[in-house]
């Protein structure tokens, strides 16, 4: 029909780039893993003692005769920075959820929602900068601590980074639940608050959740803010005023300095890979969770 | 329920008053707390946000300047402005939108209007979920593995836009799917009645009805891009490069650059001796422009939505 032989290559040209384009996620995702992998791997498999590696505390990469690879206290940084940010992001962060979505007129939960989505757009190195200087000064003004950088800093600050996410997904699964299920519940006379604990909550339980590990996800692989905010230095903590190092911020402050395919530059991508993969995890539970609210 | 069997009656007139009996009353306070708490949970999320943004501004005040903007840093990064790492980020940001753009549209194409339902999208869009998830240091782990190292592009504004443009990918993707979803399915049918082909309804029909949603994704990618410092400090950006004052394009696709945000974390931790202004200053910089940038996105979005056709 008037289409020449050019124009009909042209076309299926086009299509094969598109649908390259269409897996180019698949293979990222696994061009990340393998080339991570692929830097540590050597050393993964010849020489690294994997008891050593999750329940030493000793991380000496770079001392000169008894080097160490131990990255518990690592673990534990990471862990007790997430889970203190969590337990401050997820009560608000699901509370402020509930109130843009069931308390709020359509123009000010407009509003809130551009506000949230600014917060979310704030760079992690200047959220880093915050903790350094304004929430530093905070803590050791309330507290008497001598520094300021420790897992109480690096708590409020990735709550306040991770909230964002738990607010519009946890919105987003409080908008799912159908309005008929209000509407019954207003018509046996129940408050706004019965409507929410016995209705609203039970019906996005899944979907709240999965905000929730979202927001861990997100916790656990920032990196510069908590370079910048925790102190910095390898410890088992015994308070949240003691300083922590995590397992991102660790990568960050030394590949700099590891020699291309030293020890401790294999070291250093074996922590990526664990990152990646508690992510991975993180991630996929989450979906899945999802997938089962919207599948009934 | 409680209003009925109240025998209560302020006003003791006889007549029930229905509103006024104790069992609503404590409702009424109840919900009105629930409502006050949850504000609060809002507002103590917004409110810290708007303090620290005013004092950064505050405390930044004495050195902004249009020549803060325009001069080079210079006396080992102790004094002058942030012209080498502001061109710096934008050098990042136009390359690998450059790079990101094309493949992320595309691969929204792919998935909104070729793929059918099933498995095989399943598994792109978990991809893609796991791709956002990705901690920034692991992307910048791939980058020097991948680019800098096996490619052997060396560390450079190439290598790191490439970084960058990976890992920006799933919010171009994202944002340009639902761009596309929102094209009425009755557009596209009247396309393939007059005899077009696939790719001519998605060329002349569903790419122009979306164009807005699409720059609206594209705007949120620069603001990512602009922002984000751990992929792009071992695979291109550097602490100090000396660029010619007033130079508009300092850098080579394969030199090595400055970047706002890896200029700020430098002069706020690793050189002693800064004076407070400089990184205050630097903070907002990198804040207005990524805040600007994603205003210019609400703004867009709002406009557009308020004037959509169907």
């Amino acid at each position: 029909m008037g289409r020449g032989r050019l124009e009909i290559i042209a076309e299926s040209l086009i299509e094969w780039v598109i649908r390259l384009c269409g897996i180019s996620a698949i293979i990222f995702i696994f061009a990340i893993f393998l080339f991570v992998f692929k830097e540590g791997a050597e050393f993964l498999f010849n020489e690294l003692d994997l008891t050593e590696f999750f329940f030493s505390k000793e991380w000496y990469p770079t001392s000169g005769y008894n080097k160490r690879y131990g990255v518990l206290a690592l673990i534990v940084g990471t862990g007790s920075v997430t889970i203190l940010a969590m337990l401050i992001a997820v009560p608000f962060g699901l509370g402020a959820a509930v109130f843009i979505s069931e308390f709020c007129g359509p123009r000010l939960k407009e509003s809130l929602k551009i506000l949230i989505e600014l917060l979310a757009a704030i760079p992690s190195v200047v959220w880093g900068f915050i903790g350094l200087t304004v929430i530093n000064q905070l803590i050791i003004h309330v507290f008497n601590a001598p520094v300021g950088l420790n897992i109480l800093n690096g708590g409020i600050i990735l709550a306040l980074m991770s909230v964002p996410i738990i607010v519009s997904i946890g919105e987003d699964a409080l908008k799912a639940v159908p309005d008929s299920y209000r509407e019954a519940a207003v018509a046996m006379g129940a408050t706004r608050w019965q409507l929410i604990r016995r209705v609203l909550l039970p019906a996005a339980k899944n979907g709240l959740l999965a905000a929730a590990l979202l927001g861990v996800g997100r916790a656990v692989g920032e990196t510069m803010a908590v370079l910048m905010a925790t102190g910095h230095s390898v410890n088992m903590p015994n308070s949240v005023l003691d300083s922590v190092r995590t397992l991102t911020a660790t990568i960050a402050a030394e590949l700099g300095e590891a020699p291309v395919n030293s020890d401790h530059y294999q070291v250093l991508f074996i922590i990526g890979l664990l990152l990646f993969s508690i992510t991975f995890v993180v991630n996929m539970t989450a979906d899945l969770i999802v997938r089962g609210v919207r599948k009934k | 329920m409680s209003s009925v069997e109240s025998k209560s009656n302020p006003k003791g007139s006889g007549v029930r008053r229905f509103a006024e009996s104790a069992g609503i009353r404590r409702k009424f306070r109840q919900e009105a707390m629930v409502k006050w708490l949850l504000a609060g949970a809002t507002g103590m999320m917004l409110v810290p946000l708007i303090l620290i943004i005013a004092y950064l501004v505050f405390k930044a005040l004495p050195i902004l300047s249009v020549g803060f903007l325009l001069d080079n840093p210079v006396k080992g990064m102790r004094e002058g402005g942030v012209w080498a790492p502001f061109v710096g980020t934008m050098y990042l940001i136009v390359i690998s939108l450059a790079i990101a753009a094309p493949i992320g549209v595309l691969a929204a194409v792919y998935l909104n209007e070729y793929a059918r339902e099933g498995w095989f999208t399943r598994i792109i869009n978990l991809a893609v979920i796991n791709l956002a998830g990705v901690p920034s240091i692991v992307h910048a782990l791939f980058g020097l593995g991948a680019f800098v190292l096996f490619a052997g592009l060396g560390r450079s504004v190439l290598a790191a836009s490439l970084t960058l443009a990976i890992m920006t990918l799933p919010v171009i993707i994202a944002s340009t799917k639902e761009a596309l979803a929102s094209v009425p399915m009755s557009f596209r049918q009247a396309c393939w009645n007059v005899g077009a082909t696939r790719w001519q309804t998605i060329r002349h029909i569903v790419l122009p009805n979306s164009i807005s949603g699409i720059l609206t994704g594209i705007i949120l990618q620069v603001s990512r891009a602009a922002g984000e410092t751990a992929p792009i400090m071992f695979t291109g950006a550097v602490f100090f490069k000396k660029v010619q004052q007033g130079d508009m394009f300092p850098y080579g696709l394969l030199d090595q650059c400055m970047a706002l945000s890896m200029h700020l974390f430098t002069i706020s931790t690793q050189v002693p001796g800064v004076p407070m202004e400089l990184p205050y200053g630097t903070a907002v910089v990198l804040l207005a422009t990524v805040l600007l940038v994603n205003i210019c996105s609400i703004v867009l979005r709002v406009y557009l939505r308020s004037r959509k056709k169907w």
